[in-house]
C-alpha cells in the first residue's frame, strides 16, 4: 500500500515536474505578450492576435524564455525591432511627454477649475453683509417683536 | 473674468482639434522603423531560385541596393511590382527580394508571370529575417548604403511620388558618398 501511494505520489510529481516548466515558459511568454503590441492588427496584443506575424512573435518570445532570456531582454528584442510601437506601456522620455503628463495635467487642471467654480458658488450663497443692510435687518427685526427662530 | 471664461475652454478645444487634424493626415499603418540609420541586420539565407546558394547582406558591400520584401500571396506587391521592374530595368540599384513566408513554387511562378524584377531573391519562409527587419506587412522596401546601414524604409508599395521624390534624390546621394 505504502509503496503504491510512493508511487502515484512520484507520478505525480514527476508530471507536474514536467508540465509544470512547460506551463512557466507559457505563462512568461504571455505576460510578456501581453504587453506587446501586434503589429498587423494595431489594437491587439501580441497574445491576442492570430496574425501570422503575432504567432511567430508568439514563438520567438517563447523560444527567448526558454534560453534564459529576462523579460527585459526579450522586450529590448522587439523594441530594436519594431519601435516603441510594439509596448503598450511606452517608456518615459522627451517624445511621450505630453502622452504620459497629459492626462494627469488634464485631470489637475479639471480639479482646480471644479474647486474654484465650488468656491466662487459658496461665496455667491453667502453675500457679505454691508453696513446698510445691518440696518435695515436690524429694523425688520425690530419691527416684528422678539426674534423669531429659525426652525 | 469673462474673457476667461469663455477663452480657456475655446483654447482647449483648439488645442484638441488641433491634435485630431495632425492625426487625419497620418497613417496609424505607418509605424516609424527604429532601425534607419543602423546597420543592416545581417543574415544568411537559401535563394529562392536555387536552395543551393546562400546570400548575406555582407556581399553587397559598397554598393546602394535596395531590399524589397514580397509574397505571392501579397496583393499590394503586385500593385508595387510594375514599378520595380521598372527600376530594373533603368539599372538604378540592385534589388534584392526577401521573399516572406512564401511557398518556393508559389513564388517562382509568380516571379515568371509578371517579371523578376531581382538580382536575387532569398527566401524567408520561417520569417525569421523578417522578424529581423521589423517588418509587419508586405511589401516593405529598406534602401541600404555603401557601410551596409539602413538609410530608408517605404512601408507599403513604394509610389512612384515616393520614388521621386525621396528614393531616387536619396540614391544620387548616397552613391556619390
Amino acid at each position: 500500500m505504502r509503496a503504491i501511494v510512493a508511487m502515484v505520489a512520484f507520478a505525480a510529481a514527476l508530471a507536474h515536474g514536467e508540465g509544470g516548466s512547460q506551463t512557466a515558459v507559457d505563462a512568461r511568454m504571455k505576460a510578456i505578450a501581453d504587453e506587446l503590441r501586434c503589429l498587423v492588427c494595431q489594437n491587439q496584443t501580441i497574445s491576442d492576435s492570430n496574425a501570422s506575424l503575432a504567432v511567430d512573435l508568439r514563438n520567438q518570445i517563447k523560444e527567448q524564455v526558454a534560453a534564459g532570456k529576462s523579460d527585459e531582454e526579450i522586450r529590448d528584442y522587439m523594441v530594436t525591432r519594431y519601435g516603441d510601437f510594439v509596448l503598450y506601456r511606452p517608456p518615459f522620455k522627451a517624445s511621450t511627454l505630453v502622452l504620459w503628463l497629459g492626462p494627469p495635467l488634464l485631470l489637475g487642471a479639471g480639479f482646480l477649475l471644479f474647486w474654484g467654480i465650488l468656491r466662487r458658488r459658496r461665496a455667491a450663497t453667502l453675500p457679505p453683509e454691508t453696513g446698510k443692510d445691518r440696518a435695515a435687518i436690524a429694523a425688520l427685526l425690530e419691527r416684528s417683536g422678539p426674534s423669531p427662530r429659525k426652525k | 473674468m469673462r474673457a476667461l471664461k469663455f477663452g480657456i475652454p475655446l483654447a482647449l478645444f483648439a488645442v484638441l482639434v488641433a491634435f485630431l487634424f495632425v492625426g487625419l493626415f497620418r497613417d496609424p499603418r505607418e509605424v516609424p522603423s527604429p532601425l534607419i540609420g543602423k546597420p543592416a541586420p545581417s543574415f544568411e539565407v537559401a535563394q529562392l531560385h536555387d536552395g543551393k546558394l546562400a546570400f548575406s547582406p555582407a556581399e553587397m558591400k559598397g554598393k546602394v541596393w535596395l531590399l524589397n520584401v514580397w509574397a505571392s500571396w501579397c496583393v499590394s506587391c503586385r500593385v508595387e511590382h510594375p514599378l520595380l521592374v521598372e527600376m530594373a530595368k533603368r539599372n538604378v540599384v540592385p534589388i534584392v527580394g526577401l521573399n516572406w513566408k512564401d511557398q518556393r513554387a508559389d513564388a517562382l511562378k509568380w516571379l515568371a508571370q509578371y517579371g523578376n524584377p531581382y538580382a536575387l531573391s532569398v527566401w524567408d519562409i520561417e520569417g525569421k529575417v523578417a522578424i529581423d527587419y521589423g517588418v509587419y506587412g508586405a511589401p516593405e522596401s529598406f534602401l541600404i548604403d555603401k557601410k551596409g546601414v539602413i538609410r530608408y524604409k517605404q512601408i507599403g508599395p513604394i509610389t512612384p511620388e515616393a520614388l521621386e521624390k525621396t528614393i531616387l534624390p536619396l540614391i544620387k546621394q548616397l552613391e556619390s558618398a
